[in-house]
């Protein structure tokens, strides 16, 4: 045994998980646009908030190949959750109140991860569409609870902390945001680059050798969509806490469908896409709505049919290409390839 | 009763017609087609300008929705979605979704938002007693015209050289080019006839359905139920699984009016946990 | 050699396989000791695959038992019948085209100490993993490889990353498909030397159409003929047997 080999292995898996100089820039400018952007904090706090829910999104489809037509379930049941709980008062800290909505989707998510584990993609398809839908159909029908098609009203948010209020002008609504998805991405990020992240990209790409080396695939894919359907929950939450409101379109097939776009449009299995993703979209719909108002959708599919025959490989090489070079620039080992032959 | 169960069977077999087109795009070419809604809503707004506008005869707004709407199947199958067969899965939802995107707002941008009917002449309108039941009219159309395509249809697919292709090619498509079988051209084929009758099925379907730019939206999920339940490798599947969807759904509403669509979803999940491949698939599917 | 009457490490009893009206696999009852060098061969269709599969749970019995060292795991998962040691190649290589020889390797190792659901820490933190993984890589000749993505390394390679994967399991028995398969000549020997040198603890079951390797390296054969265990013994036996010779119709048997 040498150690010359064994220091390069350990070089070798310490290079993946390190800090690149483009995370750390991504966040000291999230960071900065508190106080650079100012007027801009309630954009910037939906941008977070898409931003977490298309990285929920991409725990599941970009690390273990579940494709989900239905992750806005976990999106709407946190935010009808962070409403609720505030409305009547239930959890009256905004914070504890987002951890326990997040619960909520969580343990939604484990009840119907069982369904996703069986049959081919159009079936996992159907699955989540139709559990989304189910929950969508309940909200309607609790009408009295959730306020139908109405959305929820009368919520109000207590401070945060007890000290910090929510303003008109969105402000504290954007650090908090801003706050739990640094949290939350930092713990992604963790997971990802830890033995289980490992398997789980070992099971997306060949389940049957996974299971051939002693692990316990099913058991992987319900930790992981237990996981993302918490990380959606809490994005749900913010949505709701920040706005303080809960409609039923945040149960729709549209709201899947747009996490999907977004991340699609970012790219799947590096964690950022989601964050990246949602920023071009915001930018993409402020440009467009100024061009076209309500048919910005149009160009939207289009944009869609486009990354598809392009060929989302190439979109995403072509950004590894671009990567690899300032990588160079700055003398860091490249970056991990994440050049995906398709999900 | 019996009203219910007429209107049921009525609905089932509207939704048979929508969707057999999309079984046997799966099963034929293993492609998930989401836009296959948008061609039966291009059918329905399509005969709604000729007979609302044009004035033409009612039976003549659904034939020629059918050939219009297989029209525009053709030529996008030959444009765009030919790219698109090898891609995976995610890939062809992603396409689909995006063209869905397109021709909602497009409609909406031509046509309105607004739900549009269809003029059925009077003839059709109301209904008949039939032994103390209520027959209504244009429902029984529906039945009469659906009840013969899907005649037609297992008509050709048993007995026609070309039927033997298809399903030559649906049950093994490598084998099939290796007899000589232009699989490209029988997907072609009936890639047109399946949106050809997405388009008759949204023009006959407009009065009972409602037509607007997101009827897509609405009704894939039924489409997507047909075909998973009912499998892809035959038509007497779907069809079983479209007649058991109209009945449920239309019973569901009447008795149960405040669980809504709600039943019909619960069902579907656990047909699907249940058995994969659909209720009436025959063994393994792809 | 072989120790006083010693329970056999990998034993089944009549496993039967039938798919509807074929029957893959028929009464067949084998018992392979511990430290054993066993070949399986056999006419192509003869089941030896379905019995591999069989024995590690991808398939499930129609009849039968299987133990290891005396405990049944017949109606264990696949997963649970590495953890208790039997590991398996794949005669078309089942690897992680995404990831390297390291990571690879890496997570075989971590599962098998357990670690393989730490979600808190980095991969490659554990001294223990990253020093065997490096012990590995070495032992299989990947090192100048161990970078490089799967999809990308030489066939040869990849076979040889195949074994060591399988091997990183630890097993008390290891079952080897057709290790050579497909692989070009120049790149045989590698794989053959590497299988030579395996621990003299570790049971090899090894399926072959490759009789050279098959009487260099067996000292045990078992013939499956349309599923059912046609003759047994050791290499010299097996080689003279006539009925084993008319079996393989025109293919050389001896050495």
């Amino acid at each position: 045994m040498s150690s010359k080999t064994d220091t390069a292995v350990t070089r070798f898996l310490a290079s993946r998980a390190r800090f690149g100089p483009f995370e750390i820039a991504f966040w000291i400018a999230a960071f900065a646009t508190i106080y650079v952007l100012p007027g801009r904090h309630l954009i910037l706090t939906e941008t977070a908030i898409w931003g977490l829910f298309a990285l929920s999104l991409d725990l599941i489809l970009g690390y273990a190949g579940i494709i989900s037509l239905g992750h806005a379930a976990f999106f709407g049941v946190g935010a009808y959750a962070a409403g609720l709980l505030a409305k009547y008062e239930i959890i009256v800290e905004p914070s504890i109140a987002l951890v326990c909505a997040g619960l909520i989707a969580a343990a939604l998510g484990f009840a119907t991860s069982f369904l996703v584990l069986r049959g081919s993609d159009l079936t996992r398809l159907m699955v989540t569409l139709g559990v989304s839908l189910v929950c969508f159909e309940l909200a309607n029908k609790f009408a009295d609870l959730t306020g139908g098609a109405d959305g929820l009203q009368g919520v109000t948010m207590a401070p945060i902390l007890g000290v910090y209020r929510f303003d008109l002008f969105g402000h504290t609504a954007y650090v908090y945001t801003l706050v739990w998805l640094f949290v939350l991405f930092m713990l992604a990020r963790r997971i990802v680059n830890s033995p289980f992240g490992l398997s789980l990209k070992a099971i997306k790409g060949n389940a049957l050798r996974s299971s051939a080396i002693g692990i316990a695939v099913n058991w992987r894919l319900v930790a992981i969509y237990t996981l993302s359907a918490g990380y959606a929950g809490i994005a749900g939450g913010l949505l709701a806490q920040t706005q303080a409101f809960a409609s039923l379109s945040m149960l729709s097939i549209e709201r899947s469908a747009d996490a999907l776009l977004i991340l699609i449009i970012g790219g799947t299995g590096y964690l950022y896409g989601g964050l990246i993703g949602a920023l071009i979209y915001r930018l993409l719909q402020d440009y467009l709505s100024d061009l076209t108002a309500r048919y910005w959708q149009f160009w939207i599919g289009l944009l869609l049919i486009a990354i598809v025959l392009v060929g989302r490989e190439r979109i995403g090489g072509w950004v590894y290409f671009v990567e690899k070079q300032v990588a160079h620039l700055f003398r860091r080992p490249a970056p991990s390839s994440r050049a995906e032959e398709g999900v | 009763m019996l009203t219910i169960l007429f209107d049921g069977v009525a609905y089932g077999m509207l939704l048979f017609v929508l969707a057999c087109g999309l079984s046997v795009t799966l099963g034929l070419m293993n492609f998930v087609n989401l836009a296959h809604g948008a061609f039966a809503m291009a059918g329905g707004y399509i005969t709604v300008v000729l007979v609302n506008r044009a004035g033409l005869p009612f039976i003549a707004g659904l034939v020629l929705a059918f050939f219009a709407t297989a029209a525009i199947g053709i030529v996008l199958e030959r444009t765009l979605y030919i790219h698109v067969y090898a891609k995976s899965h995610l890939d062809q939802v992603l396409f689909t979704i995006g063209l869905v995107f397109m021709s909602v707002a497009a409609v909406d941008y031509v046509m309105g938002s607004s739900q549009q009917f269809v003029q059925i002449p009077a003839a059709l309108q109301g209904q008949f007693d039939v032994f103390g039941v209520g027959v209504g009219r244009y429902r029984l159309l529906i039945i009469v015209i659906c009840g013969l395509l899907t005649v037609a249809l297992q008509f050709v697919l048993m007995a026609t050289r070309f039927g033997s292709r298809l399903r030559a090619a649906v049950d093994d498509q490598r084998v099939a080019r290796g007899l000589g079988i232009n699989v490209g051209a029988v997907f072609a084929v009936t890639f047109a006839v399946g949106s050809g009758l997405a388009g008759l099925g949204g023009a006959l379907g407009a009065e009972i359905l409602g037509l607007d730019p997101i009827f897509p939206l609405k009704y894939m999920i039924y489409f997507l139920i047909v075909v998973t339940v009912g499998g892809t490798s035959s038509i007497t599947g779907p069809f079983l699984a479209s007649i058991l969807l109209g009945i449920g759904d239309v019973a569901g509403k009447y008795y149960f009016p405040t669980l809504g669509a709600f039943v019909i979803y619960t069902i579907m999940i656990i047909v699907l946990i249940w058995r994969p491949q659909g209720l009436f698939a025959r063994g393994a599917s792809r | 050699m072989a120790a006083v009457s010693e329970t056999p490490v990998l034993e089944t009893r009549n496993l039967d396989k039938r798919f509807g009206g074929i029957v893959a696999a028929s009464a067949i009852s084998i018992a392979i000791r511990k430290g054993a060098r066993h070949a399986l061969i056999g006419p192509n269709g003869a089941g030896k695959t379905t019995f591999v599969n069989l024995l590690t749970g991808m398939l499930r019995p129609s009849g039968g038992e299987i133990l290891l060292d005396g405990a049944p795991i017949t109606h264990l998962e696949p997963h649970r019948r590495v953890r208790l040691g039997v590991a398996r190649t794949f005669q078309i290589n089942q690897l992680f085209a995404d990831l390297t020889p390291i990571e690879t390797l890496g997570l075989a190792v971590s599962e098998r100490h357990g670690s393989g659901r730490d979600w808190w820490r980095i991969v490659g933190s554990r001294a223990g993993v990253t020093q065997e993984v490096g012990e590995l890589l070495e032992r299989f000749g990947l090192v100048d490889v161990m970078t490089e993505r799967t999809a990308i390394l030489p066939y040869g390679k990849q076979r040889l990353l195949e074994i060591a994967v399988a091997f990183a399991c630890r097993p008390r028995v290891l079952l080897l498909d057709e290790p050579a398969a497909g692989v070009p000549e120049a790149e045989r020997h590698e794989i053959l030397a590497t299988i030579a040198a395996l621990p003299a603890d570790v049971t090899v079951l090894l399926i072959e159409h490759d009789m050279d390797i098959v009487f260099s390296f067996a000292d045990r054969i078992s013939v499956l003929v349309n599923g059912e265990l046609f003759v047994e013994g050791p290499p010299d036996e097996v080689a003279r047997d006539p009925r084993v010779k008319a079996v393989y119709l025109g293919e050389a048997l001896d050495g």
